[in-house]
């Protein structure tokens, strides 16, 4: 096992890591920004070191800044975490072309994964079903009209390099759909500095359902069950629990199988997600895209196998075996529910950047909070909105719920508004209570 | 006469009026940035841009003046 490592991120990703880092005696050294001085992973990892002014370009996407970081404290690894650099194949390649050992897959397979267009196609060969879809870029408006009308409308227009909801809109006609591509092409510009854009078909009424993967370091492939996403806001998640109540064992077995065969495709090695479509009522699914990095609710699956994952991907990129017989099935027991609790009013879901005054996280049994933030901290406009994770497990679902009510009402936090008033809606809402929800269930709240 | 006011603390990615515009209500006078969303701010009434009070690349604090409308 390396010996130090230097988490690439900040809040509360970056307190999660140095919590496993600290458990397996490896050095964790953080950095942060001016506007990050005061956060708590700042104080609780073994060294700490400013990389820049506030805004995300000069500080953490700031890659040579990192890497000198890296050198200078005499770090042996590099993690991500998630979004910032996690997913940029240049910067995985420049960690291990210095020396390090990055906690990542491949930069190949990050190259093949984060063009969705590729992905697609590269999943299509392997005999992952996809949706109808183009499969080339598309070069303009009146080309997408043209390719919409071969897929069949509803069309879900999408950057290629995109990610977190970002640019992407459903269209319903033509002319939604020119307006649609030409906001998808500026932001995809804008934040993934590539305007291709792809189409595929949109499923209203499904469920988004992933599947967590590993690479082992002797190339097995192997999944550790899934986690239903479908609670969206802006095509972003703010609720996610496992198992998912919308899938048969049958197909929760097919799509493990397709997860792995992904995986495999691509010479998959560390923690990765498959993200699906399933079509609940026809028990069928779709690929959507690869996350290739440790995702933001891969509590739940932590709390239903007790597998430390970050301690996964420490194990596998250091070449050792993972804590745990991988050739004996997992078998996730009990259930959890994840709460994503935002910084933003809980009607409009419209950002609430502020000082917190007070910050009282819930406890109890079951009860897991990931948080980023303290009392006196404050949150800033420069990066997303998560304050913290609210887990609860169950030994049934009802129990987990039970759990995640008592312990939204005793989470407390004042100075920036925040979704928990929603949350505390979501799980007395009869869909969500029911299980049988989809991406639409959020809409419906808001529109009721 | 119109104050056009930040609802929190962001970033301003993108004027897209000068002063002396003339502008319909629902135009978008200045797109926000925070915690990676886009929030374009619109004119409430119609009028005269009279003041434009931020620049790209500015951070405006909750309820800071943007513009006024005449």
């Amino acid at each position: 096992m390396f010996d130090s490592v230097l988490i690439a991120n900040r809040g509360e990703i970056a307190r999660r890591i140095i919590r496993t880092a600290r458990r397996m005696g490896v050095r964790a050294i953080a950095v942060y920004s001016d506007a990050d001085e005061g956060l708590p992973y700042v104080g609780e990892a073994d060294e700490a070191v400013r990389i820049g002014p506030a805004a995300p370009a000069q500080s953490y996407l700031d890659a040579a800044a990192l890497l000198e970081v890296a050198r200078k404290t005499g770090a042996a690894a590099v993690h991500p975490g998630y979004g910032f650099l996690a997913e940029n194949a240049g910067f995985a390649r420049a960690v291990i072309d210095a020396g390090l050992i990055w906690i990542g897959p491949d930069p190949e397979a990050i190259v093949q994964m984060g063009d969705k267009i590729r992905a697609r196609n590269l999943m299509a060969a392997a005999g992952v079903p996809v949706a109808p879809g183009t499969a080339d870029p598309v070069p303009d408006a009146e080309a997408a009209v043209l390719a919409a009308e071969r897929i069949g409308y509803p069309v879900m227009v999408k950057a290629a390099a995109g990610g977190g909801g970002i640019g992407m809109s459903a269209a319903h006609d033509a002319d939604a759909l020119r307006k649609a591509f030409e906001t998808a092409r500026t932001r995809a510009e804008r934040f993934f500095g590539s305007p291709e854009i792809l189409l595929e078909r949109y499923l209203p009424r499904a469920r988004h359902v992933e599947v967590q993967i590993l690479g082992l370091a002797d190339g097995r492939v192997i999944a550790l069950g899934e986690r239903d996403c479908s609670v969206q806001r802006r095509h972003q998640k703010v609720a996610e629990e496992t198992p998912s109540p919308g899938i048969s064992a049958q197909l929760r077995a097919q799509m493990l199988d397709a997860a792995v065969r992904a995986g495999e495709a691509v010479g998959y090695l560390g923690a990765g997600t498959v993200e699906c479509l399933v079509d609940a009522e026809a028990q069928t699914f779709v690929f959507l895209e690869m996350n290739t990095r440790l995702q933001v609710e891969h509590p739940v699956t932590e709390l239903v196998t007790g597998i430390d994952l970050v301690e996964q991907q420490f194990l596998i990129a250091s070449g050792e075996p993972v804590s745990f017989d991988p050739a004996a099935p997992v078998r996730p027991a009990g259930h959890a529910i994840e709460l994503r609790v935002y910084a933003e009013d809980p009607k409009r879901f419209l950002p609430s950047p502020g000082a917190i005054t007070v910050w009282q996280e819930p406890s109890g049994p079951g009860v897991r909070v990931d948080s980023g933030y303290a009392a006196g901290t404050t949150v800033t406009p420069f990066y997303d909105p998560l304050l913290a994770k609210l887990c609860a497990y169950g030994a049934t679902r009802d129990e987990a719920l039970a759990r995640a009510r008592l312990a939204v009402a005793d989470f407390v936090v004042t100075g920036p508004k925040t979704n928990l008033p929603f949350h505390a809606e979501l799980l007395a809402n009869a869909e969500f209570v029911s299980g049988n929800y989809d991406t639409g269930l959020v809409g419906r709240m808001r529109q009721a | 006469m119109a104050e056009v006011r930040a609802e929190m603390v962001a970033n301003v990615w993108k004027v897209l009026v000068s002063e002396g515009d003339q502008v319909d209500e629902g135009d978008t006078l200045v797109i926000l940035e925070s915690m990676k969303m886009e929030i374009p701010i619109l004119a409430e009434e119609s009028g005269t841009v009279t003041k434009l009070h931020v620049a790209e690349g500015d951070v405006v604090q909750e309820d800071e003046l943007i513009a006024e409308i005449g």
